[in-house]
């Protein structure tokens, strides 16, 4: 963890002058199906930055991106941005279709176009480099469909990678992933980010494993978004105005648990007991070690239900 | 000497519709390999059946309005991938519905064809024609022909190769690439179409679905790629069909004698072996396992 920090420059390292935005999304709208999924949406992205778009299931956050990518017209509002690439929500990869991980790559670099392509050395060096700048060499003749979640998140990467894409967008690619894995994943990303002076759009519905690399957060609740840095938009009177009633922020050992009330509970994750919901959350808060709520069924949903307003 | 003779009879290689056989046949299989190659990467091998079934209509008209086949078999497989391409069934479970319906639908109109065909012209030959084929009842000029169609089907498979396959691993990642997968879904059930009444014309129509799915399913267990998998798939294809064109050929020293047997029932069953040994001797995923 330390040595990650010396790394990858966190968000204290950010220069201050400001990076230009490569997605600027203003007063975004969408409907689906009759009902306003977004509503009034603003906030950018800017390069070298890993923002998080972080909101409960449900939230919006798909239909954000699908809109920002072009697959979902905007009822209104504007939207801007540089070139992109995208890594979709649960890609399921058929352990039997004989595609090795070089092959997902190679398609990354020209997969649209038509014909059947040539093999060239300079399309083989091409793919080892994309390979191995999410560390994934070791994984190029395997075939995609055999690989753990996180291998093929990895490959995934560098698929969309290929064209020098200035935006990244990902949806939820943290879900199924284990901690030790979900770290590993979001320190990539945040060492591509700078390195490549890109910027990065996640989705996620658990904040937490991105605290320690995260620039900005872009917060959805209720078809409503709250965007800036991490203390300026997770604080209880900013989500509070974002859900329309009362939320705690509550901070422990570095994490945070956003709690919000009971008659809201479908807006929170899903928590697997009715009353129980927070003092779990606050059971497996304080967790510094890896490993510790492996076992737990709801490991890292910080969302959380709640009857009672606890005491930390 | 006399092994040889046993297995490749006097006069088989000089024998003229043997030669035009073994063409017509090689051909087909090479324009099946991609097709079908595709068809079981995406899991389409019952819609590949639908083709079938589709195709015994078409047939089955074209022997009713006095036509030769192959005419009936593209037509109506052209119309079918039309269909199925504008209705766009992206879920599983609907397109397996649509797919069922539709060739139930396409069978009882073959069966009324079928009725009418023989009772008009009092033979059932037409019947087992249609349904089971026989490669050695093909005149030579259907090469050029059969050459036109499927180079225009392989060109087609090849053309759209790296869209498809990206679709096939995803279609999400595709889209977001811009791959227009209406547009090549449709332009390749036209070749998965025009690869079945090909197969339709060697074998019949009941069991050209085999000759699509079988070599490529076998080719999928051997090759690495899909390029070398569809290789192999053109390789049991074109064994498939020869050794059986062979052995129909030796057939007619067989009990019960000078009758001969079906060839189509040699081509499924060699293509059926490849399939059973590529499940045994060909590499499990799991085995297929890089470095790691």
């Amino acid at each position: 963890m330390a040595d990650a920090l010396v790394q990858v420059p966190g968000p204290q390292a950010r220069a201050l002058v400001e990076a230009p935005l490569v997605l600027q999304v203003e007063r975004l709208s969408v409907r689906l199906g009759g009902r306003e999924v977004l509503h009034d949406v603003s906030f950018g992205v800017a390069a070298g930055e890993l923002t998080g778009l972080i909101g409960a299931n449900g939230a919006g956050k798909t239909t954000l991106i699908r809109t920002v990518l072009g697959l979902q017209p905007a009822s209104s509002g504007a939207l801007r941005r540089a070139s992109v690439g995208y890594v979709p929500q649960k890609v399921t990869l058929d352990p039997d279709l004989p595609v090795r991980a070089r092959d997902l790559v190679a398609l990354g670099v020209d997969g649209e176009r038509l014909g059947t392509g040539w093999r060239s050395p300079r399309r083989r060096a091409r793919v080892d480099e994309l390979l191995s700048a999410v560390g994934a060499s070791h994984l190029a003749d395997a075939r995609v469909g055999t690989l753990s979640g996180g291998e093929q998140q990895r490959v995934l990467i560098a698929h969309a990678l290929a064209r020098e894409p200035q935006l990244l967008l990902l949806d939820e690619p943290l879900a199924n992933l284990d901690p030790p894995s979900t770290q590993a994943i979001v320190r990539l990303l945040a060492l591509l980010a700078r390195s490549r002076h890109m910027g990065i759009l996640l989705s996620t519905h658990d904040i937490n494993p991105l605290l320690p690399f995260m620039d900005r957060v872009v917060y959805l609740a209720g078809g409503l978004a709250a965007s800036g840095t991490t203390e300026e938009v997770v604080r209880s009177d900013v989500l509070s105005a974002l859900y329309g009633h009362h939320v705690d922020v509550l901070r422990a050992h570095g994490r945070v648990i956003v709690s919000v009330a009971d008659e809201h509970r479908e807006e929170g994750c899903d928590a697997p007991e009715e009353g129980d919901a927070t003092l779990h959350a606050l059971a497996s808060a304080p967790q510094p070690s890896r490993g510790d709520n492996e076992g737990t069924a709801d490991a890292g949903c910080e969302l959380s239900a709640e009857d009672e307003r606890p005491t930390p | 000497m006399t092994v040889v003779h046993a297995i490749f009879a006097p006069g088989l290689f000089t024998n003229g519709p043997v030669q035009t056989a073994a063409l017509i046949s090689a051909t087909v299989a090479l324009v099946c390999a991609p097709a079908g190659l595709f068809t079981v990467m995406r899991g389409q091998s019952f819609a590949g059946h639908a083709f079938s079934d589709i195709t015994a209509t078409g047939g089955s008209a074209a022997a009713l309005a006095g036509t030769g086949p192959l005419a009936g078999f593209v037509v109506m497989g052209l119309a079918g991938a039309g269909l199925m391409g504008a209705l766009g069934v992206q879920r599983q479970r609907g397109r397996d519905l649509v797919t069922g319906i539709t060739l139930g639908a396409a069978l009882g109109l073959a069966a009324l064809f079928l009725y009418l065909t023989s009772t008009a012209s009092s033979t059932s030959g037409t019947t087992v024609t249609v349904l089971f084929g026989s490669v050695f009842a093909l005149s030579s000029s259907y090469w050029p022909v059969v050459a036109g169609l499927g180079g225009a089907a392989l060109a087609s498979m090849l053309v759209l190769w790296r869209p498809l396959l990206l679709s096939t691993v995803s279609p999400e990642l595709a889209a977001a690439r811009g791959v227009r997968l209406r547009l090549s879904e449709t332009a390749y059930l036209a070749s998965v179409a025009v690869a079945v009444a090909l197969a339709a014309l060697t074998v019949g129509a009941i069991l050209s679905t085999a000759l699509l799915i079988g070599p490529s399913a076998a080719g999928l267990r051997f090759g690495k790629t899909p390029a070398r998998a569809c290789f192999w798939a053109v390789g049991f294809g074109v064994v498939s069909l020869w050794a059986g064109i062979v052995l129909a050929y030796d057939s007619y020293d067989w009990p019960p004698a000078g009758r001969g047997w079906p060839v189509s029932f040699f081509v499924v069953a060699l293509v059926t072996g490849f399939y059973a040994m590529a499940q045994m001797l060909g590499r499990a995923p799991a085995r297929l396992r890089g470095a790691s």
